[in-house]
């Protein structure tokens, strides 16, 4: 019951799990994380157009309440492996936005010193084993994460994000048949935006629901509306308690959508506009959580306000600290690839 | 005090590096399929599982994609993971693992992590194992940047040559051609290394210098000896280590024999001894040369069933002794 007193906590007994689970502070910042991860993906897609970033970029923007409500049990020493729609996962597990803007510039004072970008955006101080450009490439690294924690005996748990398109990737099944049959702490999320690239699930996918697949697994498959952060928390509480408990894993199907496209080559020709509008406009993660905090008592237009402005700065000055990073040496090309060299 | 000198099989020898390895530090398991009980398809892993546990000698699933992820996660978190390949083919299905993960890992994140991964595949032809059971892919790996790639010809470096893979803080590929688990040889006790990216001149010789990979290194000793009592006198170098090439080593000896000639089982195009050739095109020992560089290689087919086929598919002794007669009587 972090942050409310018993008297608060009975008041509160009909909300949903995170506003009995967490205080108003708590709250508060993850309403401050999911605007900066919204914001940092704005920020980034508009420095892409501008051209002072060059490749491409996987945005999340819609997903936020998805990676944030996953992170929200985690601690510091809990670790992920996450995907090239990344960068929300990366955030909520605490990066900071001004070295990722860094990364994504290119340049030394960047998470991976430049030589990562957008795509392989990590965070390994605080658990981030990276994002991978390998669709179903992080899963059966998450298991030998997780199998180090168990063979160390470290107590951490770990989280596998992958998207509806990693669902269908023999690493998948692979990874998932191994962390149940030694029952390790890891937990799969799969977080499924409706579309691979172009093609939706139901054109790729057998199954109506990914979590189904647990059953072929024999670990628990739970769905969850994954623009709600309570009811992604709210999971991901118990599967996290369940895989510290030695109970093995749990997969989640966290059901979301991508407002943009897959990168910045999608023209969105197999969906349509009105199913885009649709999810803006009623299903928006940020706006229902939003909509959740004021009317349960949590915060007010003005500090939603505040939060806003307080994150356009932060932004505004990681979008100046990476602009002002120098850019690595062309004859420290070579570091980095062996140990001894670096 | 010198350590004790014991002949041991090659599969013994590195089979007493893992337990070494698994003594010395906690953080050492193997894993791969059928280790355990089984004692691993050529019986390398033995009966370490009843020395040190199923946990410690872990049996996976049949999946080599999701087994090398695995290991390349518990690398990264801390475990320093021994994967075995029941055969080295079977790597064909954990490319992705080897060459997008474990190979690009440090370098795409700015050197903020290593992988400190032992992999292990027993290689080649000649067990009548035919097409998918007999290939030899360590120039595949070699290709990739951040892989470091070796192949131990005799006992001695397979032990030596392990113990220095696992004390490495980078993924180490280890070739194990499967016709040397049986050879034996002189293996001190106890802890030792052999370094990678070390090449070793088996045999000195003033007429040509044989650059011999894996298995070929014995064979091309042997058609050395043959030579030697026609007065052809052979250098063998064995590379041992395919990435990073020990270049000087076969730069030194070119320049004082003045003829080179390559012999390795995988097949002759864009192989190592396209790789060898090409460095001493490139060096100052090309000024050195009096004849063409010569490649013994595999054929550019895959491995045949039929005995007699397979035996034509890779290069034997005599052919080593007749290339090696051309070269030096200038036919070629």
């Amino acid at each position: 019951m972090a942050g409310a007193s018993k008297a608060v906590a009975d008041s509160r007994a009909n909300l949903p799990f995170v506003y009995r689970q967490y205080g108003a502070e708590q709250l508060k910042q993850v309403l401050y994380k999911m605007y900066l991860i919204r914001r940092f993906e704005e920020g980034a897609e508009e420095c892409y157009t501008r051209g002072l970033i060059h490749g491409t970029m996987h945005l999340s923007i819609g997903q936020e309440a998805s990676a944030m409500g996953i992170c929200m049990p985690l601690t510091e020493d809990d670790q992920i492996t996450s995907t090239h729609r990344g960068h929300g996962h990366c955030i909520a597990k605490g990066a900071e936005v001004k070295r990722m803007f860094a990364e994504f510039f290119g340049k030394t004072t960047g998470y991976c010193k430049g030589r990562g970008g957008s795509m392989h955006i990590a965070d390994v101080g605080k658990g981030n084993l990276g994002a991978n450009g390998i669709v179903g490439g992080g899963i059966p690294i998450a298991v030998g994460a997780a199998l180090s924690s168990k063979m160390m005996k470290t107590g951490k748990v770990v989280i596998s994000f992958f998207g509806d398109g990693a669902n269908n990737e023999g690493a998948f099944h692979e990874a998932l048949n191994m962390a149940a049959v030694w029952q390790l702490p890891v937990i799969f999320v799969c977080e499924n935006n409706g579309y691979g690239m172009s093609t939706s699930t139901a054109r790729s996918t057998a199954v109506k629901n990914i979590a189904d697949r647990a059953a072929a697994y024999a670990m628990p498959g739970v769905i969850v509306n994954g623009n709600i952060f309570s009811e992604v928390a709210e999971a991901s509480h118990k599967a996290v308690e369940r895989a510290r408990a030695g109970e093995g894993p749990t997969l989640i199907e966290s059901k979301t959508y991508r407002h943009r496209g897959h990168s910045k080559s999608d023209r969105n020709r197999y969906r349509t506009k009105e199913e885009i509008e649709d999810w803006m406009s009623n299903r928006d993660p940020i706006t229902l959580f939003e909509n959740e905090l004021r009317e349960f008592g949590f915060i007010d237009d003005k500090g939603i306000e505040a939060i806003r402005n307080a994150v356009a700065q932060e932004i505004a000055d990681g979008i100046e600290f990476a602009k002002a990073s120098p850019s690595p040496d062309v004859s420290e090309t070579g570091n980095y690839v062996y140990t001894e060299l670096a | 005090m010198d350590a004790m000198v014991r002949e041991l099989s090659y599969a013994q020898a590195i089979q007493e590096a893992m337990a070494i390895a698994m003594d010395m530090d906690e953080r050492v398991f193997l894993m791969g399929e059928d280790i355990g009980v089984y004692g691993g398809a050529f019986q390398v892993t033995g009966d370490l599982v009843d020395r040190y546990g199923a946990d410690r000698v872990l049996d996976t699933p049949i999946s080599e994609l999701g087994g090398a992820g695995v290991a390349v996660g518990a690398a990264v978190t801390g475990m320093r993971p021994i994967f075995e390949f029941q055969f080295s083919d079977f790597a064909t299905l954990a490319m992705e693992q080897i060459v997008n993960q474990a190979a690009k890992m440090r370098f795409m994140l700015g050197g903020e992590v290593s992988v400190p991964l032992v992999m292990r595949f027993p290689a080649g032809s000649g067990t009548g194992a035919a097409a998918q059971h007999s290939q030899s892919f360590e120039a595949w790996l070699g290709h990739v940047p951040g892989l470091k790639v070796i192949q131990p010809a005799t006992p001695y470096d397979a032990k030596g040559m392990l113990l220095a893979a696992v004390a490495d803080p980078d993924p180490v590929m280890i070739f194990e051609h499967k016709l040397l688990y049986k050879m034996k040889g002189p293996v001190p006790e106890g802890y030792y290394t052999v370094p990678i990216g070390k090449a070793d001149i088996r045999r000195e010789g003033r007429d040509l210098t044989i650059v011999a990979t894996s298995i070929m290194v014995q064979k091309a000793l042997d058609a050395a000896a043959v030579l030697e009592a026609e007065g052809i006198d052979v250098e063998v170098v064995d590379l041992r280590t395919i990435r990073p090439m020990d270049k000087q080593t076969v730069i030194d000896s070119v320049k004082k024999t003045s003829r080179l000639m390559c012999v390795y089982e995988a097949v002759k195009t864009l192989g190592i001894g396209a790789e060898v050739s090409a460095m001493i095109a490139e060096s100052e020992a090309f000024d050195y040369l009096d004849a063409p560089i010569v490649r013994l290689g595999g054929a550019e087919t895959p491995i045949p069933y039929n005995p007699e086929l397979e035996k034509a598919t890779v290069p034997q002794v005599p052919d080593i002794i007749g290339a090696a007669r051309d070269l030096v009587k200038g036919v070629r």
